[in-house]
């Protein structure tokens, strides 16, 4: 057993590291797919936004400063082994690591009061940062950082449809709530749709759709047609890299289901701006981690 | 070149491409309140803002030995500031304000009235906004958080810019989201 204050400062310097490398370095793969979206583009203006995204992606990696000032509010996902220590500790830890990378100017203070709008000047305060956990057999903890932006995050729609309404409706409703995002959720961007449960579930369908990583599509062969369907449809739409017009609106359409109520059928939408930020590690039992996202060195 | 005249910026057309030098002042949605509710109070807004650019912009900011260091400093969803942006600039008369996602009409009215245009600036490009910062002039309104402070910068080769409201009542998003409007017809006719 390692002494506790040990393993709790490396916890806390892991959490800032992934904290840091997602504000600062964009994932491969992100990057690679605006690269192709650039070569698609035929319009001036939209090409002058792409190669600006990547100039600004490469500049950032390059002085370790942050991709985009809005660093949004932090949001951790965990998968927590059954065994791995000191489990309670870790809002407490992860808050720590948030503050501290708020001083360092890594994050901009972004925690207000709902109504006072009296900023907390830490990043932290009522259920912020947000964790979310999953228990897992084993000792070992997997964590995700997930920067999330408010441009993006402001877009997000919820509508209860009638089941008489079925998949055309789905598909209405994903576009109309397009449409009146326009270019406000800075595209090209990736959409997340839930489909299923409850009101609250729906919404965390949609969560997990536009956390997923680029590349990966629905294991179910109907969702996973749906998914590139409606993608051509958004694209369609002409809306274009931060809504000036152009081919690619969306960089990926990401839909998970759940089943649902007889009487219902909840579709959820979450935009992700094209700076899809994350990064992942896993922890050993000994506080030591290993990183999965990035190289790091 | 910032401070720029009416002349100047009324020559832009929608679509055009520039790089800024010169001051630039952010202002969100808290600092547009204020200033308005100052103006009304016959209190003075801390900045001289007429024919600057203003950018609506929270940064980030680090206080060093020296002063203060711009992090991180892209543009911000700018249809917040439509309630107000139309009273800010027949008050303040900024001859450029750059954002990201376009105004509404009453902006772009107001944009004729005054001589002013609207830049697109990419959104998220916080590391290229920063890296045009050549000097922060001065905070003010700082008690507001460090997003909704007014930060005046020195900047250089700032863009790129896209004209996307001019002053002559041209809405490049207004033109997208007719051609979008058309393109929905046609798509929901085929789903």
């Amino acid at each position: 057993m390692i002494d506790e204050d040990i393993f709790v400062k490396r916890l806390e310097e892991n959490f800032m590291e992934l904290i840091s490398i997602a504000v600062t370095d964009l994932p491969a793969n992100v990057e690679e797919t605006l690269r192709e979206a650039l070569e698609a583009e035929t319009s001036e203006i939209a090409r002058d936004q792409l190669k600006a995204i990547l100039r600004n992606v490469e500049v950032a990696r390059e002085r370790r400063i942050p991709i985009c000032q809005d660093t949004g509010i932090q949001m951790f996902h965990l998968g927590v082994g059954e065994d791995f220590p000191m489990k309670a500790e870790l809002p407490i830890i992860i808050a720590e690591a948030v503050r501290e990378a708020t001083s360092k100017a890594l994050l901009r203070p972004n925690a207000v009061h709902p109504l006072s709008r009296l900023n907390t000047e830490d990043n932290t305060g009522s259920h912020v940062p947000y964790i979310e956990w999953d228990l897992l057999k084993g000792n070992i903890l997997e964590v995700e950082v997930l920067p999330k932006g408010a441009g993006s995050e402001n877009m997000s729609a919820l509508k209860m449809l009638n089941p008489g309404e079925g998949l055309k409706g789905v598909k209405r409703f994903v576009l109309e709530t397009v449409a009146a995002a326009g270019g406000k959720p800075c595209p090209p961007y990736i959409l997340g749709i839930g489909i299923g449960l409850g009101a609250d579930g729906v919404m965390k369908l949609a969560r997990k759709a536009s956390v997923r990583p680029l590349k990966e599509h629905s294991g179910d062969p109907e969702i996973s047609h749906l998914e590139k369907e409606l993608l051509g449809l958004v694209n369609e739409t002409g809306i274009g890299p931060m809504g000036l017009g152009g081919r690619t609106t969306a960089l990926a359409v990401n839909i998970e289901i759940g089943h649902t109520h007889t009487a219902g059928l909840p579709v959820g939408v979450i935009f992700q701006c094209w700076a899809a930020r994350r990064a992942a590690a896993r922890i050993y039992p000994n506080g030591m981690a290993e990183y999965l996202s990035h190289e790091v060195n | 070149m910032t401070p720029v005249s009416e002349e100047e910026v009324r020559r832009l057309r929608v679509g055009d491409a520039l790089y800024l030098n010169g001051i630039v002042f952010t202002a969100r949605d808290e600092a547009h309140k204020r200033a308005l509710e100052y103006a009304q109070e016959g209190k003075v807004f801390p900045v001289s803002a007429e024919g600057l650019a203003m950018f609506h912009c929270g940064p980030i900011a680090q206080r060093m030995d020296s002063g203060w260091r711009i992090v991180s400093a892209g543009p911000t969803t700018s249809t917040r500031m439509e309630m107000f942006e139309s009273g800010f600039l027949d008050r303040f008369k900024v001859r450029i304000v750059i954002g990201k996602g376009g105004m509404g009409k009453k902006t772009t009215e107001a944009m004729a009235r005054v001589g002013a245009v609207y830049c697109a600036f990419t959104g998220g490009a916080g590391a290229l906004g920063a890296e045009a910062v050549q000097r922060v002039r001065g905070v003010e309104w700082l008690d507001l958080g460090m997003p909704e402070a007014l930060w005046i910068l020195e900047v250089k080769d700032f863009g790129p810019l896209t004209v996307a409201i001019d002053a002559h009542g041209n809405n490049l998003y207004d033109e997208v989201m007719e051609r979008v409007k058309e393109n929905l017809q046609r798509i929901y006719a085929n789903i």
